[in-house]
Protein backbone atom coordinates (compact mmCIF):
# COMPACT_ATOMS: atom_id res chain seq x y z
CA UNK A 1 0.00 0.00 0.00
CA UNK A 2 2.44 2.25 0.94
CA UNK A 3 4.51 1.70 -2.10
CA UNK A 4 1.62 2.13 -4.22
CA UNK A 5 1.00 5.46 -2.76
CA UNK A 6 4.79 6.53 -3.17
CA UNK A 7 5.28 4.99 -6.63
CA UNK A 8 1.81 7.47 -7.62
CA UNK A 9 3.43 10.58 -6.69
CA UNK A 10 6.35 10.02 -8.59
CA UNK A 11 4.31 9.26 -11.54
CA UNK A 12 2.26 12.70 -10.47
CA UNK A 13 5.49 14.14 -10.66
CA UNK A 14 6.73 13.21 -13.26
CA UNK A 15 3.96 14.07 -15.41
CA UNK A 16 3.76 17.42 -14.15
CA UNK A 17 7.28 18.21 -14.97
CA UNK A 18 6.56 17.00 -18.50
CA UNK A 19 3.69 18.78 -18.65
CA UNK A 20 5.52 21.86 -17.48
CA UNK A 21 8.07 20.99 -19.69
CA UNK A 22 5.94 20.76 -22.64
CA UNK A 23 4.40 24.24 -22.11
CA UNK A 24 7.65 26.20 -21.32
CA UNK A 25 8.36 29.54 -23.02
CA UNK A 26 10.37 29.25 -26.33
CA UNK A 27 14.22 29.70 -25.18
CA UNK A 28 15.51 32.88 -27.15
CA UNK A 29 12.78 34.33 -27.92
CA UNK A 30 11.39 37.07 -25.29
CA UNK A 31 7.73 38.26 -25.64
CA UNK A 32 9.45 41.71 -23.99
CA UNK A 33 12.42 42.25 -25.16
CA UNK A 34 12.57 46.57 -24.18
CA UNK A 35 15.01 45.78 -21.13
CA UNK A 36 17.45 43.22 -22.60
CA UNK A 37 18.07 45.67 -25.76
CA UNK A 38 18.56 48.77 -23.47
CA UNK A 39 21.36 46.92 -21.36
CA UNK A 40 22.30 45.27 -24.55
CA UNK A 41 23.15 49.14 -26.13
CA UNK A 42 23.84 51.03 -23.71
CA UNK A 43 25.62 49.38 -21.10
CA UNK A 44 28.87 49.30 -21.98
CA UNK A 45 28.59 52.78 -22.46
CA UNK A 46 26.70 54.01 -18.94
CA UNK A 47 28.77 51.72 -16.95
CA UNK A 48 32.23 51.50 -18.77
CA UNK A 49 32.42 47.61 -18.28
CA UNK A 50 32.60 45.10 -21.01
CA UNK A 51 30.90 42.59 -18.79
CA UNK A 52 27.51 43.28 -18.71
CA UNK A 53 26.66 40.50 -16.46
CA UNK A 54 28.72 42.21 -14.16
CA UNK A 55 27.40 46.09 -15.24
CA UNK A 56 24.23 44.33 -14.28
CA UNK A 57 24.77 42.67 -11.36
CA UNK A 58 26.98 45.17 -9.69
CA UNK A 59 25.16 48.04 -11.15
CA UNK A 60 21.30 48.24 -12.64
CA UNK A 61 20.50 44.82 -9.86
CA UNK A 62 22.99 45.78 -7.20
CA UNK A 63 20.06 45.32 -4.39
CA UNK A 64 20.42 41.45 -5.53
CA UNK A 65 23.79 41.11 -4.91
CA UNK A 66 23.33 42.95 -1.61
CA UNK A 67 21.27 40.10 -1.03
CA UNK A 68 23.22 37.84 -2.17
CA UNK A 69 26.34 38.89 0.05
CA UNK A 70 24.48 39.67 3.27
CA UNK A 71 22.92 35.90 2.82
CA UNK A 72 26.45 34.62 2.51
CA UNK A 73 27.11 36.93 5.81
CA UNK A 74 24.37 35.19 7.62
CA UNK A 75 25.44 31.71 6.51
CA UNK A 76 28.80 32.13 7.62
CA UNK A 77 27.45 33.31 11.14
CA UNK A 78 24.85 30.61 11.36
CA UNK A 79 27.82 28.67 10.67
CA UNK A 80 29.99 29.71 13.62
CA UNK A 81 27.10 30.15 16.56
CA UNK A 82 25.84 26.27 15.47
CA UNK A 83 29.45 24.44 14.90
CA UNK A 84 31.71 27.09 15.75
CA UNK A 85 31.81 26.25 19.62
CA UNK A 86 31.97 22.09 19.49
CA UNK A 87 35.38 22.90 17.73
CA UNK A 88 37.22 24.69 20.30
CA UNK A 89 36.73 22.47 23.45
CA UNK B 1 40.83 14.10 13.23
CA UNK B 2 42.00 12.93 10.13
CA UNK B 3 45.90 12.26 9.65
CA UNK B 4 48.37 14.15 7.63
CA UNK B 5 48.59 13.31 3.46
CA UNK B 6 52.24 12.39 2.33
CA UNK B 7 55.02 14.75 2.12
CA UNK B 8 54.50 14.77 -1.74
CA UNK B 9 50.82 15.93 -1.20
CA UNK B 10 51.70 18.43 0.66
CA UNK B 11 54.38 20.00 -1.37
CA UNK B 12 52.36 20.09 -4.40
CA UNK B 13 49.46 21.98 -2.49
CA UNK B 14 52.33 24.29 -1.23
CA UNK B 15 53.06 24.80 -5.09
CA UNK B 16 49.59 25.03 -6.17
CA UNK B 17 48.77 28.02 -3.65
CA UNK B 18 50.72 30.70 -5.77
CA UNK B 19 48.70 29.83 -9.35
CA UNK B 20 45.32 29.30 -7.27
CA UNK B 21 45.96 32.80 -5.31
CA UNK B 22 46.83 34.45 -8.60
CA UNK B 23 43.70 32.92 -10.85
CA UNK B 24 41.50 34.02 -7.99
CA UNK B 25 42.96 37.46 -8.16
CA UNK B 26 42.84 37.59 -11.88
CA UNK B 27 38.98 36.36 -11.59
CA UNK B 28 38.16 39.20 -8.92
CA UNK B 29 39.98 41.71 -10.84
CA UNK B 30 39.23 41.40 -14.15
CA UNK B 31 35.51 40.82 -13.05
CA UNK B 32 34.50 43.63 -15.03
CA UNK B 33 35.71 42.28 -18.40
CA UNK B 34 35.68 38.98 -18.71
CA UNK B 35 33.34 36.47 -17.03
CA UNK B 36 33.66 35.75 -13.33
CA UNK B 37 33.84 38.74 -10.16
CA UNK B 38 33.97 38.50 -6.94
CA UNK B 39 31.94 35.74 -5.42
CA UNK B 40 33.42 32.92 -8.21
CA UNK B 41 37.36 34.68 -7.76
CA UNK B 42 36.46 34.12 -3.43
CA UNK B 43 35.53 30.77 -4.09
CA UNK B 44 38.56 29.86 -6.16
CA UNK B 45 40.47 31.67 -3.23
CA UNK B 46 38.97 29.81 -0.43
CA UNK B 47 39.45 26.51 -2.91
CA UNK B 48 42.90 26.74 -1.70
CA UNK B 49 42.38 26.42 2.29
CA UNK B 50 39.96 23.32 1.05
CA UNK B 51 43.44 21.72 -0.83
CA UNK B 52 45.05 22.55 2.63
CA UNK B 53 42.96 21.19 4.99
CA UNK B 54 43.03 17.72 2.94
CA UNK B 55 46.73 18.03 2.28
CA UNK B 56 47.35 19.13 6.02
CA UNK B 57 44.86 17.52 8.04
CA UNK B 58 42.17 19.28 11.19
CA UNK B 59 45.08 19.90 12.75
CA UNK B 60 46.15 22.85 10.26
CA UNK B 61 42.53 24.50 10.41
CA UNK B 62 42.83 25.00 14.00
CA UNK B 63 46.32 27.46 13.12
CA UNK B 64 43.23 29.80 10.72
CA UNK B 65 42.82 33.12 12.67
CA UNK B 66 39.12 33.29 12.60
CA UNK B 67 39.60 36.76 14.23
CA UNK B 68 41.18 38.53 10.95
CA UNK B 69 38.87 36.06 8.29
CA UNK B 70 35.50 37.82 10.24
CA UNK B 71 37.29 41.15 9.85
CA UNK B 72 37.92 40.65 6.19
CA UNK B 73 34.37 39.88 5.95
CA UNK B 74 33.01 42.74 7.34
CA UNK B 75 34.98 45.00 5.98
CA UNK B 76 33.86 43.42 2.32
CA UNK B 77 30.38 43.77 3.42
CA UNK B 78 30.35 46.97 4.45
CA UNK B 79 32.48 48.55 2.07
CA UNK B 80 30.15 46.50 -0.34
CA UNK B 81 27.39 49.06 1.31
CA UNK B 82 29.10 51.88 1.24
CA UNK B 83 29.62 52.19 -2.25
CA UNK B 84 26.39 51.57 -3.24
CA UNK B 85 25.07 54.39 -0.69
CA UNK B 86 27.81 56.77 -2.22
CA UNK B 87 25.54 56.42 -5.42
CA UNK B 88 22.80 57.95 -3.91
CA UNK B 89 23.47 61.57 -4.81
CA UNK B 90 21.44 60.00 -7.49
CA UNK B 91 19.95 56.40 -7.01
CA UNK B 92 20.96 53.64 -4.31
CA UNK B 93 23.49 51.49 -6.45
CA UNK B 94 24.24 54.51 -8.62
CA UNK B 95 27.05 53.58 -10.70
CA UNK B 96 28.99 57.60 -9.67
CA UNK B 97 32.36 56.30 -10.93
CA UNK B 98 31.77 55.24 -14.32
CA UNK B 99 32.77 57.65 -16.89
CA UNK B 100 33.92 60.60 -14.81
CA UNK B 101 38.07 60.00 -15.44
CA UNK B 102 38.51 59.73 -11.83
CA UNK B 103 39.02 56.11 -9.82
CA UNK B 104 38.41 53.46 -13.05
CA UNK B 105 36.93 56.01 -14.55
CA UNK B 106 37.84 55.55 -18.34
CA UNK B 107 34.69 55.61 -20.97
CA UNK B 108 35.05 53.52 -23.64
CA UNK B 109 33.27 53.50 -26.99
CA UNK B 110 30.16 50.91 -27.59
CA UNK B 111 31.62 47.80 -29.50
CA UNK B 112 34.50 45.55 -28.77
CA UNK B 113 37.56 46.31 -27.55
CA UNK B 114 40.52 44.54 -26.03
CA UNK B 115 40.09 44.91 -22.55
CA UNK B 116 40.84 48.27 -20.32
CA UNK B 117 41.33 47.74 -16.45
CA UNK B 118 40.58 51.10 -15.66
CA UNK B 119 36.99 51.30 -16.75
CA UNK B 120 33.38 50.30 -14.81
CA UNK B 121 33.76 52.38 -11.81
CA UNK B 122 32.25 51.33 -9.08
CA UNK B 123 31.73 47.70 -10.09
CA UNK B 124 35.89 46.58 -10.12
CA UNK B 125 35.63 48.34 -6.21
CA UNK B 126 32.35 46.15 -5.36
CA UNK B 127 34.40 42.90 -7.17
CA UNK B 128 37.05 43.34 -4.78
CA UNK B 129 34.96 44.31 -1.76
CA UNK B 130 32.69 40.83 -2.61
CA UNK B 131 35.49 39.07 -3.65
CA UNK B 132 36.77 39.59 0.14
CA UNK B 133 33.68 38.81 1.81
CA UNK B 134 33.45 35.66 0.18
CA UNK B 135 36.95 34.49 0.55
CA UNK B 136 36.26 35.41 4.34
CA UNK B 137 33.17 33.59 4.55
CA UNK B 138 34.14 30.35 2.97
CA UNK B 139 37.50 30.31 4.55
CA UNK B 140 35.58 30.17 7.85
CA UNK B 141 32.79 28.00 6.53
CA UNK B 142 34.93 25.56 5.48
CA UNK B 143 37.40 24.40 8.44
CA UNK B 144 34.47 24.28 10.63
CA UNK B 145 32.26 21.88 8.61
CA UNK B 146 35.59 20.13 8.00
CA UNK B 147 36.48 19.30 11.61
CA UNK B 148 32.85 19.58 13.00
CA UNK B 149 32.42 16.28 10.85
CA UNK B 150 35.54 14.77 11.98
CA UNK B 151 34.36 15.08 15.59
CA UNK B 152 31.20 13.51 15.32
CA UNK B 153 32.74 10.50 13.30
CA UNK B 154 34.98 10.38 16.23
CA UNK B 155 31.93 10.72 19.05
CA UNK B 156 29.82 8.11 17.50
CA UNK B 157 33.07 5.47 17.46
Amino acid sequence: MEKRIKVSVLLLLCAFLLMAGMFLHEEGNPDETEMDDYFIENGQVETGSNNIVAAIVFDYRGLDTLGEASVLFAAAIGVLIVLGATKNE
Amino acid sequence: MSKEMSPIVKNVACVLAIPIIIFGLYIILHGHLTPGGGFPGGAIMASLVALFLIAFGTGWAKKINKGILSWGESIGLALFGLLAFLGLGTSFFNNFLANSNSLFGMSIPFGPNQGFLWTGGTIPLMNIAVGLEVFAALSIIIPIMFSSDESSKEGKK
